[in-house]
């Protein structure tokens, strides 16, 4: 796994609750069978109009959000499936970092697996960055785990909670099955008992 | 002395390892695989050069993909055939049990799992599929995983996890008439939202989840996931216990005393506390029918589709003018005032044989209404094999109904068997998203029952005022 110490990035806000994860990455691209390929389907019923041409109003398709790699949603972001498909895809497309107020949590089990930050901060604070966002054009956050800080462009912090192993594993980069096998002794007594 | 819920005793008893300063070391005692979220999982392990640690504890079949038309013609999704392909040389290279597509045996995995006895009760049970926690209807803890941790599972056979909050779900009383399981938990998520259960582990506990059979507990525990929670499950009673008996992999003759014995220790302690608590009478729950884009958008089927205007915070306001744009509904439209277009009686929430036999309670003798394509497909070969010998094919199929081969189906669409753009759907599986059962497809939520009910009157109608 990729490891994540400090982004700085350009900020997307996509304004809607309870964002699921057939939405995120819909079923029809869950028949590969390799782990790459699935940002250009991102949010796919969004993002393409029925000829497959780019939907103009959908906001991740606006020229001034190109790029951009801090996805910032509304509560319960990443609830349904199980498919890990998700994050790869958000992943693929290019963001480091989601901030939303609430996340489901096999999802949010998930980013941490493939280097990517679920970030939850207050429902207020995520609501004024939301509106940054769409008022600033360019507008870019600067994420410190190590720090444990969303850092806004006038230095204003906004500090998050994460797991001490989660944290420990996005630092390093760590391989957790590698982690786990260290320990076969113990599993193996385990299974003996 | 110290009082446990059943989950700190499921949890405390396969706990590897558990440090203050580490992440703790669950042992999982089954594992269930299927093609969709897997192919990643085994790759990962060829590359790293590793095996599969417990292929005797791992289990796989084939069901979110296959067609459920006539098995004996070719797949003509090359893509769906492929990743079946890939599931079937990964199970041969790592020597994992397979209920392929030509087995008698298969099916979709939350339904055959319970059906061979795999599931059992104090059991720790993962799969790459959210809808895992049905298996908690045996008293098993069962939750889905994402595909690094199915690697992980097959590498480890453990999962790396924090311990989630307990939440008691209490419902006590008798269900009226016409209510069902699948009431019971479209109208928790609709008072808790799809969120109220985020992190926790709910046990279902009350008179009313007592009298449940197991597979009407495995509809309440399927959707446990759609309010967010990690697992649900229901402790072991002697319902269990009749349930597991004979099962194909339960334990036999003294073994199954023994087991028995062991699963008695299982519920909860008497003062053990939760996290948190709810409590629902069952007397006050009435047929469900969900009428926005996820499942805690739903109401009583006397009820009418909300006006956004009503909603309490700007979020739900917008969210609600997005799922009534995306339904096509007018605020205020009574619930059965709604006509459909299409049927799916099928899906791990309602594919069982009780399900079945209730649908075709209200469906025999009727006709499905003119204009409306209305199937059903039973969770497993064996549930077929079953319906059919009880003649519930004949039943439906007089009726109008198409009777199909086993799968997940319309419950996802990622087989053939998909909405048109537009079409509305009765459908008695578990989610209601946006394009879930086909893009621009419109689904509602309901009963076998109601499913059956609405097929043959076209439009949503009261269950508990319908003749039989
Ligand atoms: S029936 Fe539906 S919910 Fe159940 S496992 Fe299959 S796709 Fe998932």
């Amino acid at each position: 796994m990729e490891a994540f110490k400090e982004h700085v990035g350009l900020v997307v806000p996509l304004d809607r609750i309870n964002v699921d994860t057939d939405q995120i990455i819909p079923k029809q691209f869950l028949k590969r069978i390799e782990r790459t390929g699935f940002g250009e389907f991102l949010f796919n019923d969004w993002r393409y109009l029925e000829n497959g041409e780019p939907n103009p109003e959908f906001v991740l398709n606006l020229p001034r959000y190109a790029n951009a790699s801090i996805l910032i949603a509304g509560v319960n972001f990443g609830c349904g499936s199980s498919r890990e498909h998700a994050p790869w895809a958000l992943q693929q497309y290019g963001f480091k970092a989601i901030l939303a107020p609430s996340f489901a949590d096999i999802f949010r089990n998930n980013c941490y697996k493939n280097g990517i930050l679920p970030i939850a901060l207050p429902a207020d604070v995520i609501t004024s960055l939301s509106q940054e966002a769409q008022d600033t054009e360019g507008y870019q956050l600067m994420i410190d785990l190590e720090q444990q800080s969303v850092i806004c462009p006038d230095g204003t912090a906004h500090n998050f909670e994460i797991g001490d192993f989660e944290k420990y594993c996005l630092l390093n980069g760590l391989d957790e099955i590698g982690w786990t096998l260290q320990f076969e002794t113990d599993i193996a007594a385990f299974e003996n008992r | 002395m110290k009082t446990q819920t059943m989950y700190e005793k499921i949890w405390e008893a396969h706990l590897v390892r558990a440090s203050a300063d580490e992440v703790p070391i669950l042992y999982i005692d089954t594992h269930l695989v299927h093609e969709v979220t897997s192919p990643q999982a085994f790759e990962g392990l060829r590359l790293n050069n590793r095996k599969v640690r417990r292929p005797d504890l791992t289990f796989a079949t084939m069901d979110h993909n296959v067609p459920t038309t006539d098995r004996s013609l070719p797949i003509t999704d090359l893509i769906a055939a492929k990743q079946m392909e890939t599931l079937a040389e990964n199970c041969a290279e790592f020597d994992i049990p397979l209920y392929d597509i030509d087995s008698p045996e298969q099916g979709i995995v939350h339904v055959i799992g319970p059906e061979l006895g795999i599931t059992q009760p104090g059991k720790t049970l993962v799969c790459g599929d959210s809808h895992t926690s049905t298996h908690g209807a045996l008293g098993a803890l069962a939750f889905g995983i994402g595909t690094s941790e199915i690697e992980h599972v097959l590498a480890t056979q453990c999962l790396l996890q924090q311990k989630s909050d307990t939440f008691e779900i209490r419902i006590d009383g008798t269900l009226p008439y016409g209510v069902t399981a699948k009431d019971i938990i479209l109208s928790i998520i609709g008072h808790i939202g799809i969120d109220g259960g985020n992190g926790a582990v709910v046990e279902y506990t009350g008179s009313a989840i007592r009298a449940l059979s197991i597979e009407e507990r495995m509809t309440v525990c399927n959707m446990s996931i759609e309010a967010g929670a990690r697992a649900g499950m229901i402790a072991p009673d002697d319902t269990t216990y009749e349930y597991m008996a004979g099962k194909r992999f339960a334990p036999k003759g003294e073994e199954f005393d023994a087991a028995v014995e062991h699963w008695k220790e299982l519920p909860t302690d008497e003062g053990a506390t939760y996290d948190r608590t709810l409590q629902l009478n069952a007397a006050d729950i009435a047929p469900q029918v969900t009428w926005g884009t996820n499942p805690g958008m739903v109401t009583d089927v006397t009820g009418r589709v909300p006006d956004p205007a009503d909603m309490a915070t700007a979020d739900e306001k917008t969210a609600t003018e997005h799922a009534l744009a995306y339904m096509d509904l007018k605020p205020g439209t009574p619930i059965t005032d709604i006509p459909i277009d299409r049927v799916f009686i099928g899906s791990c929430t309602n594919s069982r044989i009780s399900d079945l036999r209730a649908a075709a309670e209200v469906a025999k003798g009727r006709k499905v209404a003119e204009n409306i394509n209305a199937m059903v497909v039973p969770g497993s070969q064996a549930v077929k094999r079953q319906a059919e010998a009880e003649g519930l094919d004949q039943i439906f199929r007089d009726a109008g109904f198409e009777w199909r081969e086993a799968g997940c189906s319309m419950c996802l669409g990622m087989n053939p068997d998909t909405l048109m753009p537009g079409q509305r759907c009765a459908s008695t599986s578990n989610r209601n998203f946006e394009g879930r059962q086909g893009k621009g497809g419109r689904t509602h939520l309901v009963s076998p029952q109601m499913a059956a009910a609405t097929a043959v009157t076209g439009h949503f109608i009261d269950i508990r005022e319908f003749s039989s």
